[in-house]
């Protein structure tokens, strides 16, 4: 399913804040735990997970370090901070708005008051 | 495995090239890219495959590296480096700011020397070019490379002129206070232009026949000036106020400034200007053709202005040597709006509004110049030509011939028929024309006119 990507950068905060508060992480990983968190219906242009943990990490949500990987090579890896928990919450507390304005929206789309428009009749 | 090696270098490379993308960034995505792979290698893709779609899901580099800019805006603002910083080794990073200093301070004493030894206003002026330019050529020669063969070309060629400045018997003016004679003048004008041009023989590494490496030296020059007037507006407003300061206690600045301050000062602003000039090479926008784009439509104006007055006041009242020096004025600064645009301007970009105003501006300044020269023909051939006239009406009918050819070529670009290129090639292969023209001036005018 293709998620509109106006959609994609909107949650992607939230997102990568959450799985870090399930614990340290690296670019990769967390590319991957999106995935397996939405069954590989979010498709994440890779590269702009990058710029956003920078965004992040200027604005002290988080924390970076260099390691090494299982391979050898230098990874950088990012930890929540408690600033970063704190915008997590307040992000939380903004979807659940967001998300139950939405609900009602569909339960009540789910019974449509009017009936959708008379098909186009033609024109003589 | 190896192709997958190759393709990862290459994609490295393309990223590397974004300004806003850095190293460690690079690293950063490169671990991303390789692991993507290992696990597509893993799920059954071959290396080549894998490759692909993990580049793919990295998504398009444009659009990444645009992100990347908007949160690292200050990477686009980039900064000039006097000194390499981390990468460099320790001891080599201080060289190049040595071995200028060096040649700063060579330039000071031998312009020390030259003040010691010789005798007369008029003599220590007219060396004054013989003696510190050697030394901007010699760092040039360092900096670039330079082979020796070149290097020692260039040398025994402005010995020519400099043996003649000193050797020819020039004769001094008639008139109550001794003066120099015309043609003493005009040798000593033509000569730091000569010098000038030898020196960027040296500052093409010896690849003088290069076209690009000549429009290098030509930028080069532009935004030497600049830095030169603003350095040297700096060290007035510091020289200033320190003797403002000083003369609170009635200490006079002057025999120092005089004895040590400009013999030093003025040789060194000009190898620190060169120096800066080439350490912010491609961190700032040059300076000179940004000046060009402001004046340009400004001096059209200021010709077409000087045009209709001269057409509808004429006959000129005052004809001599004046109004041809200041033609040649006129010349000059149209030539060097043109040289500034066209050093600046992306050769492959569609002819625009500018470049019909470039048209225009040279198109104007050859009519004012036709106007003023006709005028004067009679004139010259009825007074007969001294070397100030010749000198005057040589340098017009080389700025003509340069000016008129490009005016020919730029409106073959502007119509659509020929490519930049060709305006931006005559520029550079006129040079040397130049150059020849100050030679005769220096070398030939002072014999035909008989030293006067």
């Amino acid at each position: 399913m293709h998620i509109d990507k106006d959609l994609v950068a909107a949650s992607a905060t939230p997102l990568v804040l959450g799985i870090l508060a399930e614990g340290e992480s690296y670019g990769y990983a967390i590319v991957k735990r999106v995935n397996e968190l939405s069954g590989g219906r979010m498709q994440w242009t890779d590269g702009m997970l990058y710029p956003l943990l920078h965004r992040l990490e200027r604005n002290g949500h988080v924390r970076a370090s260099w390691g090494t990987s299982e391979a050898g090579r230098r990874r950088k890896h990012y930890a929540i901070t408690e600033s970063g928990l704190q915008a997590l919450a307040d992000r939380r507390a903004q979807w659940s708005v967001v998300a139950d304005a939405l609900r009602q929206v569909w339960e009540t789309a789910a019974h449509p008051p009017f009936p959708g428009p008379a098909p186009a009749g033609g024109i003589a | 495995m190896g192709g997958v090696e190759d393709q990862i270098d290459q994609w490295r490379g393309f990223v590397r090239r974004r300004g806003a993308i850095s190293g460690a960034d690079v690293e950063e995505m490169e671990d991303h890219l390789r692991e993507q792979i290992a696990d597509l290698e893993a799920g059954g893709l071959d290396g080549e495959e894998a490759f692909l779609v993990a580049v793919r899901r990295m998504g398009n580099l444009d659009e990444v590296s645009r992100e990347f800019a908007r949160e690292h805006s200050d990477r686009l603002w980039k900064q000039l480096v006097l000194v390499p910083e981390a990468d460099a080794a320790g001891p080599g990073r201080w060289r190049e700011p040595g071995v200028l200093l060096a040649f700063a301070l060579g330039a000071g004493v031998a312009v020390k020397l030259l003040f010691a030894a010789v005798d007369g206003e008029f003599e220590q002026i007219r060396n004054l070019p013989f003696v510190v330019l050697p030394f901007l050529a010699g760092w040039f020669a360092w900096k670039r490379r330079t082979p020796w063969g070149v290097c020692a070309a260039a040398a025994a060629l402005a010995a020519v002129p400099f043996l003649a400045v000193n050797l020819y018997p020039f004769q001094e003016a008639p008139g109550p206070f001794p003066s120099p004679g015309m043609t003493a003048v005009l040798a000593f004008t033509h000569a730091p232009v000569l010098l000038w041009l030898l020196a960027g023989v040296l500052h093409t590494g010896g690849h003088w026949r290069s076209h690009d490496r000549r429009m290098d030296f030509v930028r080069f020059t532009g935004e030497l000036a600049m830095y030169l007037v603003l350095l040297q507006l700096g060290a007035l407003v510091l020289l200033g106020l320190t003797a403002g300061v000083l003369s609170l206690v009635g200490v006079d600045l002057e025999p120092v400034l005089e004895d040590w301050l400009l013999p030093f000062g003025l040789p060194g602003a000009l190898l620190v200007a060169a120096w800066l000039v080439e350490a912010k090479k491609s961190v700032v926008e040059n300076i000179a053709p940004v000046l060009t784009r402001v004046f340009t439509p400004l001096a059209l104006v200021m010709l077409v202005a000087d045009l209709v007055v001269l057409l509808v006041n004429g006959p000129l009242t005052a004809v001599d040597r004046d109004l041809l020096i200041l033609m040649d004025a006129v010349l000059v600064l149209v030539l060097f709006l043109l040289l500034y645009s066209v050093s600046a301007r992306d050769p492959l970009a569609p002819p625009g509004v500018f470049d019909r105003i470039q048209l225009a501006l040279v198109g104007a300044a050859l009519a004012v110049d036709t106007v003023a020269l006709t005028a004067m023909l009679g004139r010259i051939a009825e007074f007969g030509f001294t070397a100030n006239k010749t000198a005057a009406l040589g340098l017009n009918l080389v700025l003509l011939v340069h000016l008129a050819w490009s005016a020919r070529l730029l409106a073959g670009f502007v119509r659509g028929g020929r490519p930049f290129a060709a305006v931006e090639r005559w520029q550079t292969a006129y040079l040397p024309v130049y150059a020849l023209w100050a030679a005769v001036v220096v070398l030939v005018f002072p014999p035909v006119f008989g030293f006067a």
